[in-house]
This record gives C-alpha cells, structure tokens and sequence, in this order.
C-alpha cells in the first residue's frame, strides 16, 4: 500500500489529491483533450497494414514518420517496401565456425533500433559445454562472459526467430498483427499488436521480445533507415522480433548479423535459387534445424563443417 | 417500475457494516485503480514479468477464475435439467457468481494488456480477429457469450419473479440447455489456448482439459457454499439445508477425479523421466535451486487432500464448521495448482532453456487485490439489488400500499 503511495519527489499526498490525480490521470488516457487528439485518434483507427491501399499507408507513414522526427529531432525515413516475386529468404549458420563473440548481437542491435533500457537484443547466442547434452537446451549458459573468446571446451549457437514456414507465433496472434511475408519473412505491425503475448508463448525458440517498458535508445545512435514492418521504433506494450532485416534484404543487401560476422559463421540467401550460397550449404553440409519435432519448419539451417 | 426502485433503493440503502463493507472494497478498488495508472504509465515493466516468463499473477488469476464461472453449471443441471427444488431457488446466485467471474476475467485480461487501448483490434468486422486459428480468440467469443447467456438467463429470472411469476421454462430452456455445453467450453477452451502450444511441454499434455474441468468443479462449489451461506447469514432468504449437501456430496466427487487426474500425470513425467519433467520437478522439488513455488506446491496437494478427506466422510461433510474449513481449502488449493502452479511452470525452463523464477511485484499484488475487490463488490450489489425481488418482499409491500 505504501509503496504506491509514495512518489519519487516525496510528495505527500492526502486522499483527496490523490483520487482527483487518479481520476484525471484515467480521463487523460481515455480521453486527449489538447491540439494531440486529430493525432491520437488517427493513430487509435490506423488500419491493419495489410488492409491499407499504397495511397492509406503513404499516409500513415508520413505520420509516423513526423512523430518520430518529433521525438528523435532527426528524419527518419520508413519504406515500406514489397516482397520482391520469386524469393523465399533462408539463413545458415555454421556452428563449427561460430567463436561467440556476439558481435552479430551488437551489430543486429545498432541496424535494428533496439531499445537500450530496458535492454532488448533479437540474438542470443547461447554456450555448451562440448560433449555434454545440449539438444535440450537446459545445460545452455546465455550469460557466459570470459576475457576472451572462443573459450576452450565450449561451442557456441546463436538464435534467433527462425522463421518458420509453419509459425506458431503467427497462429495464436488473436489479431493477425503479426503473419508470414511472401518472402517468408514473419513481421509484426506494432501499431497492431495489442500486447498479449500470447506469440512470446507459442514461440519455440524464445526469439519475441515485448517492451516491457517505453523503449529507450539516444537519437544519435537511431538508424534513420526503417521499414515499417522493421527496424523502425516501438512502442511500449508492443512485441517485436528479428525479421531478417528486411529493411536490407528487400533491398538487396545482406542482415546486418551476417555482414558483421568476422569468421563466416552467418550465410544468407534465396532459397528458390539453386545458385545461391544458402542452397549449397544446405545440399552439400549435414544440416539441422532446431526443434525439429515440432514441425515449425524452420528457414533457418544450423550445420558443422571441418573446423576448430 | 415501483419494483425496480424499491431494489435500487436496497442497493443504496443498508446498515452501518453494509457501508463499512462497500467503503472497505471500494479503497481497495481505488487504490488498484492506483496501481494500474501507474502501470499504464511506465508499462508492464512495474510487473515481475519478463521475456522468459511472459504470463504471471494476472494469468493465474484469470485462469482460475475462469474455472469459478464454469462451475456455475454444475448448479444448472439439477436445478433446471432434475428440477431439483432446493437448488432450482438458488441457481439464480451461481448465475450471478458466473457473470461476476467472467467480468473479472476480461478485467485480469485488460490489465495484462501492453496496448489495451488497441484491444478493438481483437473484435470481429471492426478488428482484424483471427478465427478460427487463435484460440484466444475462440476464448474471446466463449467468454463473452457465457456473459451475456447468464446475464440474460438473470435478467429474465429477475424479471418473471418481480412480476411475481414463476419463470416459464419453456422460454429459457433452450438458452439453459445452451449454457451447460458452453459453461464446459469456456473452461476447455482456456485449456486448449494452452494445451495447444507445442512449444511448452507443460501445457502440451493431453491430460490439461480434463484436469482443468476437475479441478474448476472442485473450487466453484466449495466457494458457492460458502457465498451461500453467507446469504443465508445476511439476507431473510431461506436456503435449503438440503442444497448446502447436494453441492458438498459433488465436490467430494470432483476432488476425487481431479487428484485421481493429478496422480497420472506425476506418474506418467517422473517415471518415463524424460526431459519434459522439468517443469514438474521445478513445482515440487525446485530446478538447480530455484524452487520459489515448492513450499505452495506442497501446501496445495496437502489442502487438496485433506478437503478431499472432509468432504468424502458423511459426518464431516455435513458439520458446518468442517464443512467451511474445507471448501476454504479446496479453494486455496486450487487457485494455487491453478493459478500460479499452472502459469509460470509453463514457462520454466524457458523454450532456451534458461530459468527465470517469477514472483508477482508488489504493484501486481494491488492489482490483482483491486480486481478482486471489484469482483466483491459487484456481487454484493448484484445480490442486494436482486434480493428484494427475490423474496418478494416488495410485491407485498407494493400491494399493501396500493
């Protein structure tokens, strides 16, 4: 009872202050009452992404992106662009290679806007012990944190969402806020999501992360480049995850992680093109996915090659 | 009209410890009120939840109390179906226990809400609801729709007594027929929107529906008995002795089948022995050293089986005071085994296996006690208000003065 009582300035409050602070405080969260409201009821009846034609999403954007140049005092830019046709995006990644370094953690952090406290990161790259059991995940260390690394006797393996092509995460979203692109990409409309969790529940890989608290990141360290489905900022009370950074990708370029990856460990490509790096590992290396036997059926392919 | 007043006017007017009661829910209620601005303010982030363990007190709550409002049916049928008298006068409480918990259940929602303003999106034709993939959604529609059957099966109960008539059966029949299925399909449906995640071994056991339905008729009753008898207490109302008995003798079989239920499933993890144990090994011997919720895991099998022992001798069953002493441990009991013991197991370990031990902060206990409140004081006003048409009290009184 106490510990709600109490404010940080040490005001005392008696009852009455109290009550009418309450009540206004509700009135104010149901109710705008300033020049905001035109703002803050577009914002209440934004559409579905997906239900807005080219002409209703140029608006909505341009909105958003006011507000955030608002907040941020910088333009940030929000594209909004198309699965390109014929593309179905698969990732790789060799656990023979991976010397956890975490690298790809702070690089995926920096392009994907992520909130800095409270602390969000999309990959966690977890640590075995070598020879002992790991496929149940429980002997895993995520908080492992030698002078230098790789450390001897231990292997590495990083996840993140692995984008499945049967998404649990997508079929308890009561909301449809968050589906599964053309490309194969699973992304979230965080102007959608209502902030139930329910998708953090029915992940099998523990890769959605909610805000928990408002989103905090100085605006110098904001990538201005954005996509809406993407890397641009959340909210409070939204879920958010990795989406390939489809802001790159659908552009052409490589996710951030696998850029930054200083041994090679991360590939990346289409799947649907039998030339592509991604379809070579995978036909040519002993290759799993986690969970197998859930049938997510996971894009993304762990494999070993020769190494240390 | 004059009826309608005259039970507004019970509402609003009582004795000295009727006010003291309403005063005393009421600041719990503000002061929840308090917390829950302060949560809307700063975010989920004044809760202990966290990624690794994404559903906490407000779940465990919902959940359990979903149980409470399906057991309502255990009063339908024999009051409508067997036309057995003594409970037949008495159902029109369960039905009002059953909207009080449905409320508070879309109340322990919305707190657990990031965005609970965007809850719209979650409706049909205006949202964007996903039917018939989400069970949360299925959830969504059994819930309300066990609202408004019981809201409407009250309304017209009230109705046809405050004319003075007894209901006509062959009006409501169906509507009644309709809410016995659907009182077990909300509590099946809350177990499949866990039962049916892959992901977490815990709630991915055939055995969960069953169990959940054992168990809700295990709570709901016992807490029947003793509202009940606090209307007894309180009110002129006269509840048969004989109805306090009929519902005992029926929690006495239900804790049977729902430890009967448990025992299946301690067998069936700790002897195959796989790695799906853990989440029972973390709720009766603690994982690696965590073991927050051993000592209420404990005390939730003992209270079960000792209100088991009470309510399955006659002599116990049918002592007031026994009688109380166990639907009171039954009750506790199952919000445990229910509540917390079902929620937070599910996510420990965590799907990578880390374990983070949950326990609710201080602002989700005021909640949580606010909600609670509410819930008491909704019912309160509810049965105060039908009361007085109940006993035809007032119809004498209307006709005397006319």
């Amino acid at each position: 009872m106490s510990k709600i009582r109490s404010n940080p300035s040490g005001v005392k409050l008696d009852r009455r202050t109290f009550l009418k602070g309450a009540a206004l405080g509700l009135a104010g969260t149901a109710l705008p009452l300033d020049k905001t409201d035109a703002s803050f009821w577009e914002a209440f009846f934004q559409k579905h992404f997906r239900e807005m034609n080219d002409d209703e999403k140029k608006k909505v954007i341009q909105r958003l992106e006011k507000e955030y140049e608002q907040k941020y005092k910088k333009a940030i830019h929000i594209g909004s662009e198309k699965p390109m046709p014929g593309v179905l995006f698969g990732y790789g990644l060799d656990l023979s290679r991976c010397i956890g370094c975490r690298r790809c953690v702070y690089a995926c952090v920096k392009e994907n806007n992520q909130s800095i406290d409270p602390q969000v990161h999309w990959i966690t790259v977890l640590r075995f012990k070598k020879g002992e059991k790991w496929i149940d995940l429980e002997e895993s260390e995520k908080y492992y944190n030698p002078q230098n690394v790789p450390e001897p006797g231990y292997f590495y393996m990083p996840v993140q969402c692995q984008q499945c092509e049967n998404p649990p995460c997508v079929r308890a979203c009561p909301t449809q806020a968050t589906w599964k692109e053309p490309d194969g990409i699973i992304v979230i409309d965080y102007n959608w999501c209502i902030g139930c969790r329910y998708c953090m529940a029915a992940c099998p890989y523990g890769a959605r992360r909610f805000n928990w608290g408002e989103p905090k990141r100085p605006a110098e360290e904001i990538n201005p480049n954005t996509h809406y489905l993407g890397n641009r900022p959340r909210y409070k009370g939204v879920v958010e995850k990795c989406t390939f950074c489809v802001q790159r990708t659908r552009n052409g370029r490589y996710p951030a992680c696998v850029e930054i990856c200083p041994v090679g460990a991360r590939k990346f490509g289409n799947l649907l093109d039998p030339q592509s790096e991604i379809r070579y590992a995978i036909e040519h290396k002993r290759v799993f996915r986690l969970k197998e036997d859930l049938n997510t059926n996971p894009k993304f392919y762990y494999f070993f090659a020769y190494g240390r | 009209m004059k009826v309608l007043f005259a039970a507004i006017g019970n509402v609003v007017k009582g004795d000295a410890k009727y006010y003291a009661w309403l005063a005393f829910l009421s600041a719990l209620v503000v002061a929840g009120l308090g917390a829950y601005l302060q949560q809307l303010d700063k975010g989920l982030i004044t809760t202990a939840m966290r990624d690794q363990v994404s559903w906490g007190f407000y779940i465990a709550n919902f959940t359990f109390l979903v149980g409470v409002a399906a057991a309502a049916v255990l009063l339908v049928i024999p009051a409508y179906l067997y036309n057995f008298k003594p409970i037949k006068e008495i159902v029109l409480f369960g039905e009002m226990l059953a909207i009080t918990a449905v409320t508070m259940c879309i109340l322990f929602i919305m707190v657990d809400l990031g965005q609970p303003l965007m809850v719209w999106h979650l409706l049909p034709v205006i949202g964007k609801m996903n039917f018939p993939a989400s069970i949360l959604a299925w959830d969504v529609i059994v819930l309300n729709g066990y609202l408004a059957i019981n809201a409407l099966l009250v309304i017209y109960a009230l109705y046809r007594l405050s004319m003075g008539k007894e209901y006509k059966l062959a009006l409501v029949f169906p509507l009644i027929l309709l809410s016995i299925p659907w009182a077990i399909s909300i509590h099946t449906v809350t177990a499949f929107l866990y039962n049916g995640l892959s992901s977490r071994p815990f709630w991915n056991a055939s055995i969960l529906a069953p169990r959940f339905l054992a168990s809700a008729f295990c709570s709901g009753p016992a807490l029947m008995l003793i509202i009940l008898q606090l209307i007894r207490r309180f009110s002129k109302i006269e509840i048969d002795q004989k109805a306090i008995s009929k519902i005992a003798e029926l929690v006495a079989y239900t804790i049977g089948i729902n430890l009967f239920l448990l025992g299946a499933e301690v067998f069936k993890e700790f002897y195959s022995g796989s790695i799906h144990k853990a989440p029972l090994e973390y709720l009766y011997f603690g994982l690696h050293g965590n073991s927050r919720l051993v000592p209420w895991t404990w005390m939730a099998l003992l209270f079960n089986l000792t209100a088991f022992v009470i309510f399955l001798i006659p002599k116990t069953r049918e002592n007031t005071l026994t009688l109380n002493i166990g639907a009171l441990l039954i009750i506790v009991g199952v919000y445990i085994e229910k509540g917390m013991g079902l929620v937070v197991p599910g996510f420990i370990p965590d799907t990578l296996g880390e374990i983070y031990e949950y326990w609710p902060t201080m602002q989700e206990v005021i909640i949580t006690v606010g909600i609670w409140a509410f819930g008491a004081l909704f019912y309160t006003l509810m049965v105060r208000f039908a009361l007085p048409i109940y006993t035809g009290g007032l119809i004498g009184a209307g006709k005397q003065r006319s």
